[in-house]
């Protein structure tokens, strides 16, 4: 069992979205699409039952915020997933393999890197067309190389070590050898890039949601929302603070359960 | 009776030079066969060629590693490692990486019953038990489901020993197997190995540095000097009367028991420079 609290704190608050996201429909108190003019730009607690207050519309905020946390875990699960398995597949390849396949991956990922990444998320959805799938699309096809980079240098020099010698002499064939020795050794590493990833992919979908590329308006999103309070930042500050508070602590608890998974995993702080 | 393993003119070369040059070396069925020689002599490099394990950077050059009849060298990598772990197996040098640091000690002992013998799961753990018994592990159960840094290095080469005997092999190359121990552990290890080698009757080719480690568990020995073989025969015969006079001088600068206040002396630099002339270095 870990005993770090940073793996408890950002492990218990991811779980914690994880279920409003989940029962979201259950656990806020308005419909987040319902606008009520009369109401609108309610300050915290001002109207009955408009807790965290109203927006320009007299939406609620905090059933937003609530409803919010769908997309950017959705995204954020499903897009580090896929930029983990292509970026891990292709790192242990080129790790292990070496050779052309190593040049042909490690040249890929030079390209790709000289891109610069908020502008090629940009241009990929504009490209795609804005929506959840395309989001996510840009996600794993901008951030594989993150895998792709720190798996690649692990696995040479995983391969180097004896126990894969040793495994070789025992007749293991050079797949066998990856899959059983190899991948086990790199896999601390990969939870923890995975963990981090998923504070990034959160970021990438609010920037998109924020300047309209992502799901359509009618569904609210952590960015959308910061989007419209930045208009509104001197009239009504809680419709900017609040959603920009959420992604704040969200990024913070995938980040720390990151570094809470590096030491915890690491065989040589573990004893 | 013919040889088990019967290394033919056996030659290697890296982009430096050579490293083995003409190398002969049969060891007979049964038999402890020692490999001795000083770092570069080209103990360990013959080791890994009868492995196929041999780095990137060394290609034979010449001549061929019988193994009960068939050309070792000839195979196809995929004919190799049908025998490797079944009919030869390895005893690394240090039990500290030669173990992966990320699976249990009994993931990895069961690795060749499951994958090589076909053995379900649970037999093969049973049988393990029964492997770390026998290279004397107390509480085999435990040990079983412990990851490498929770054991001593001693025990780390028990489970490698164990690991090496698990599938009966023909033959064991024990790559300098107590180098990284310290010397009170030496001595067990090197008394286990050679109690399950003759339990076993198992041919064992023996890569050391240590001319104590010779005497203690090898019954023919072949000493090396820049991948030449200077000289080979019974073990007491050669410890007794060597004659070649770098085997001289390496029981001159080994430490012997029986005479603790001898000082040792270094192989003297006019020998190394006449053996290097000689084999052309």
């Amino acid at each position: 069992m870990p005993r770090d609290p940073r793996i408890w704190l950002g492990g218990g608050f991811i779980l914690f979205l994880a279920l409003a996201a989940i029962f979201a429909p259950l656990l806020a108190p308005f419909d987040p699409l319902e606008q009520d003019l009369m109401a609108a730009t309610a300050a915290p607690g001002a109207e009955p039952g408009h807790w965290l207050g109203t927006d320009s519309l007299g939406r609620d905020l905090l059933s937003r915020l609530i409803h919010g946390t769908r997309i950017a875990l959705t995204v954020a699960f499903v897009a580090a997933t896929l930029a983990c398995l292509l970026g891990t597949t292709l790192g242990l390849l080129a790790g292990y393999y070496r050779g052309w396949v190593d040049a042909g991956v490690s040249r890929l990922i030079d390209i790709w890197m000289a891109f610069p990444p908020v502008l090629l998320s940009i241009l990929l959805v504009a490209v795609l067309g804005a929506g959840l799938t395309s989001v996510i699309a840009a996600i794993v096809v901008i951030d594989w190389t993150r895998f792709a980079r720190v798996v690649r240098a692990e696995t040479l020099q995983q391969a180097r070590l004896e126990y894969a010698e040793a495994a070789s002499a025992l007749g293991m064939g050079r797949g066998a050898i990856l899959w059983r020795e190899v991948l086990p050794n790199v896999l601390p590493v990969v939870l923890v890039l995975l963990s981090l990833e998923m504070g990034i992919a959160v970021i990438v979908e609010a920037i998109l949601s924020f300047v309209g590329l992502s799901v359509s308006t009618d569904t609210p999103t952590w960015g959308g929302m910061i989007a419209e309070g930045r208009q509104i930042i001197y009239q009504a500050w809680w419709v900017l603070v609040f959603p920009l508070g959420a992604l704040f602590l969200t990024v913070l608890a995938f980040n720390q359960l990151g570094d809470g998974l590096r030491q915890w995993l690491d065989p040589i702080l573990k004893r | 009776m013919s040889p088990v393993i019967d290394i033919r003119n056996l030659s290697a070369r890296t982009a430096a030079g050579p490293i083995l040059r003409d190398v002969s070396l049969p060891v007979n069925a049964g038999e402890v066969m020692a490999l001795v020689g000083e770092s570069g002599a080209g103990k360990s490099t013959i080791a890994k060629a009868v492995l196929g394990i041999l780095p990137a950077g060394i290609k034979v050059t010449g001549g061929n590693i019988f193994f009960e009849g068939a050309d070792l060298l000839a195979l196809t990598p995929a004919g190799l490692r049908e025998l490797l772990g079944v009919r030869i197996a390895l005893i690394p040098q240090d039990p500290l990486t030669s173990l992966n640091p990320a699976r249990r000690i009994g993931d990895q002992l069961t690795d060749g019953l499951r994958l090589r013998a076909g053995m379900n799961f649970r037999a093969a753990w049973d049988k393990a038990l029964g492997l770390l018994n026998d290279v004397h592990i107390r509480e085999p159960e435990q040990v079983l489901k412990r990851y490498p840094h929770e054991l001593s290095g001693g025990m780390r080469q028990r489970v490698l020993i164990a690991q090496a005997f698990s599938l009966n092999p023909h033959v064991i190359i024990a790559d300098e197997p107590t180098t990284a121990l310290d010397v009170t552990v030496q001595k067990q290890v090197l008394r286990l190995i050679r109690d399950m080698q003759r339990e076993r009757k198992t041919t064992l080719l023996f890569v050391t540095h240590d001319l104590g480690v010779v005497a203690q568990i090898c019954d023919r020995m072949t000493v090396l000097y820049g991948g030449k073989v200077l000289e080979q025969g019974a073990t007491a015969e050669i410890l007794r009367n060597p004659r070649s006079p770098y085997t001289k001088a390496l029981l001159a600068a080994s430490p012997r028991y029986d005479q603790p206040e001898q000082s040792l002396k270094p192989v003297p630099e006019a020998l190394i420079a006449e053996l290097k002339r000689e084999i052309g270095a």
